[in-house]
């Protein structure tokens, strides 16, 4: 009796909640660490990037209305569901990153534990960076921070899942959405990814991953007008992408700017976050006053 | 009914004395600009020179820089906070001390009514470094984890608006976090800040801790390039921000940027409207409405949009426009030329795209640079007068019939610096205070400054906060952990 053939899968984008193929009808042959095929991914072009930051900007004023223990239940269940597909991943990580088992099992864990650790900060980060301002003045003076808006997030190249966890779930503590150029050569974990936020409760468009060069897609990306931040993260090790370039090309409209850790290397990020950096980092500090009087 | 005659109070200049020439400002003594340029500063009440300004060019610049560089890795780096403090709470004493000689100089040099300078930029100015002053010893509790460090050497370039409050807001942070300071102060505006240098001669500061380069875009060009520079703040126009975040992207300088704006001033049909007319008056001339979040479109809700600016007018007319130094002007000089024309350009373009053009009835003087509080009515958002930030005394006025529609109206700008609120009722005012996409939003109440309060924009009016517990962060190095 022969082995069974298996059933291989055909990765797709995940845009405004649905799995469509790049417009431009294009794919690229992703390999793995050895050098076997292991999937034709879509090569996403411009339009694609535009299509994503527009559901994006639809789906974020609701993300951002939450409640910010809703947004905690919810992406405490995407961490849920991660770890029922935790085996998948270990394989994908194992195949693209070319890790032992073991190293890649530690990598998945740590990917899922961060998404706990974010998830827990949704109802907690506004008491840590807002304040009560003791005014020199009869009036009530508050600060909280709020969501940028349109995050896009350069995936990191090497680090497929857990430095795209690490950078991906502090975009949305908040209630921003996220436009994610998976790693070129290892897009895998990050379309795995996306199944799992399709099936939890992370509203359709406030996570939209792209897959295909970064070096197509991130200058689009950086000028578009309507996207309010960039981490460049993933730019260190992207081939014919340079991070100082993009961040020029950002500042064309303001955009809120995250370098790559200096270095320009990836950093090692089995290392705890020592603070809720991230988060803050696409966020911004609004200021109320009001007179008081009886 | 007419009105009282007021006699004129002309507040004494003898309390300054202005030197005929300035140099530059550098490692703690004035000296001459290496290339021997100049440029004048002058009065724009009366276009009167004030004093022959020294123009710091590319060596000038280095030598700031270097000298910076050594104060703070000898000096005020290491330096314990404690003492860093001392230093500012010196500062600030001597601000409050020499008020009125700074009041009477930053009228003279802005043309801001001395009222405002003498009640809001300099008090506040004094504010400023005694709030910051207690931070320098408290860093390790601010927030930031334990022993955060300064970048090192800070470049700041500041406006020509509030000249000596931009240079306290500016300083004060850059100081207590253990940054040394180049500054450059606005080319028409820098008079305050050389009076500054002698003030901290007498704090004893030590040299090379705060350099003062004056100059034109030229030396802030070359300043904020200068690879010595760590840090950068910058406050004033949309497109010079831009520039400079262009500029330096990739060389991975810290930067903060705090722009332009186009402040939506929402009042509701249940407002106070004796209190918003005040608001509105406040929000749109103070300072001749050259202030970045100054409410220069005024939404009114469509039922008593007529009555509020019958009201609005009125109160207008009692405006006392002339010689800043009097104490009883309530509207000053613009800034210079250059302001006046532009903000003539757009008033013009109001007129040319439709709105009704209405102007306070006043008589302006005949020399210096004037420009009388202007409203614009029937104005549609897409008038240029609507969108684009004139910094002048001209209101545009657009209504609005719902709460969504002056949401929608209120963010439809690249800007998002300031946005202002009238209604009595609370649960809409923190409903729209959730819904405006600005960074200070003030309810019943505009244009408030205060040291302990963050102020700063969304979106193409900047990143980074002045003021608070959230200033000291523009000035400390981020953790590295990922």
């Amino acid at each position: 009796m022969s082995a069974r053939l298996d059933v291989r899968k055909t990765y797709k984008l995940f845009i405004g909640g649905a799995f469509p193929r790049s417009e431009s009808g294009r794919t690229y042959e992703v390999v793995a660490d050895g050098g076997s095929f292991a999937a034709n991914a879509a090569l996403a072009s411009r339009k694609d990037a535009r299509d994503a930051v527009r559901a994006a900007r639809r789906a974020q004023p609701g993300w951002a209305g939450a409640t910010a223990y809703n947004r905690g239940q919810v992406l405490y269940r995407v961490a849920e569901l991660l770890e029922s597909r935790r085996s998948q991943f270990v394989e994908e990580v194992t195949a693209g990153e070319g890790l032992k088992s073991k190293a890649a099992e530690a990598a998945v864990d740590a990917a899922i534990d961060r998404w706990v650790w974010y998830a827990g900060w949704t109802d907690k980060v506004a008491q840590v960076a807002g304040s009560a301002n003791p005014v020199a003045g009869p009036y009530f003076n508050l600060s909280v921070p709020e969501p940028t808006g349109v995050v896009v997030v350069l995936a990191p190249q090497s680090s497929s899942l857990l430095g795209l966890a690490s950078l991906l779930a502090p975009v949305l503590v908040t209630g921003n959405a996220a436009v994610v150029v998976a790693s070129e050569k290892r897009p895998l974990p990050a379309i795995t990814l996306s199944e799992v936020l399709a099936t939890s409760d992370v509203p359709s468009g406030v996570v939209n991953i792209l897959t295909g060069r970064t070096a197509e897609l991130a200058p689009p990306l950086a000028t578009h007008q309507d996207v309010n931040a960039i981490d460049l993260t993933g730019a260190i090790g992207a081939d014919g992408v340079e991070w100082g370039a993009l961040e020029a090309e950002a500042a064309g409209s303001v955009k809120r700017v995250v370098r790559p850790p200096l270095g320009d290397a990836e950093p090692d990020w089995a290392q705890l976050p020592d603070g809720p950096r991230r988060i803050l980092a696409f966020t911004e500090t609004k200021t109320v006053w009001h007179p008081k009087g009886a | 009914m007419s009105n009282f005659e007021y006699a004129p109070a002309p507040e004494s200049r003898a309390v300054v004395d202005i030197a005929s020439s300035y140099g530059l400002f550098i490692d703690g003594k004035f000296t001459e600009p290496a290339d021997g340029a100049t440029f004048k500063t002058v009065n724009p009440a009366t276009e009167e020179v004030l004093a022959d300004i020294a123009e710091a060019g590319e060596k000038d610049v280095d030598r700031a820089v270097a000298a910076a560089r050594r104060a703070q890795e000898k000096v005020w780096g290491p330096m314990p906070g404690a003492e860093r403090a001392k230093y500012l709470y010196r500062i600030a004493r001597l601000l409050a001390e020499r008020a009125r000689e700074f009041a009477v100089l930053e009228t003279l040099d802005n043309g801001k009514p001395i009222r405002e300078s003498r009640d809001v930029d300099v008090p506040t100015a004094a504010a400023h470094f005694f709030y910051y002053a207690g931070w320098a010893d408290k860093l390790d509790h601010a927030g930031f984890g334990a022993n955060p460090r300064p970048h090192g050497v800070a470049a700041q370039v500041i406006p020509w608006n509030f000249p000596l409050l931009m240079l306290a807001w500016k300083i004060a942070p850059a100081l207590a976090t253990g940054n040394t300071v180049v500054l450059k102060p606005a080319d028409t505006t820098p008079l305050t800040a050389l009076l500054f240098a002698d003030l901290l001669r007498q704090a004893e500061l030590p040299p090379g801790v705060v350099n003062i380069l004056t100059g034109g875009r030229e030396t802030g060009s070359l300043l904020v390039n200068h690879p010595g520079i760590d840090k950068i703040a910058f406050t004033g126009s949309t497109p010079v921000g831009k520039r400079i975040a262009q500029e330096v992207a990739g060389s991975r300088k810290a930067l903060t940027l705090e722009l332009g704006g186009k402040a939506a001033n929402i009042v509701f049909d249940d407002a106070p409207l004796d209190q918003a007319v005040e608001g509105i008056v406040n929000g749109i001339f103070f300072n001749q409405g050259q202030v970045c979040c100054a409410g220069s479109r005024l939404l009114v809700q469509e039922s008593i949009a007529e009555d509020l600016v019958d009201r609005l007018k009125r109160r207008l007319g009692t405006l006392r426009v002339g010689d800043p130094l009097d104490k009883n002007t309530d509207v000053g000089a613009i800034n210079s030329a250059q302001q006046l024309e532009r903000i003539t350009t757009l008033s013009q373009s109001g007129e040319d795209e439709g709105a009704t053009r209405w102007t306070a009835p006043c008589e302006l003087p005949e020399r210096g640079y004037w420009f009388a509080p202007t409203v614009f009515t029937d104005v549609s958002p897409s008038h240029r007068i609507a969108r684009e930030e004139i910094f002048g005394p001209v209101l545009s006025v657009l209504t609005f019939r719902t709460p969504a529609e002056a949401v929608s109206k209120a963010n439809n700008t690249p800007y998002g610096l300031s946005a202002g609120i009238w209604t009595e009722k609370g649960s809409r005012i923190l409903w729209l205070a959730d819904q405006l996409r600005a960074g200070v939003v003030w309810a019943n109440t505009f244009n408030r400054f205060d040291p302990a309060s963050p102020f700063g924009g969304y979106k193409e009016s900047g990143y980074g906060r002045e003021g608070g517990r959230h200033g000291l962060a523009s000035y400390l190095q981020e953790g590295s952990a990922p």
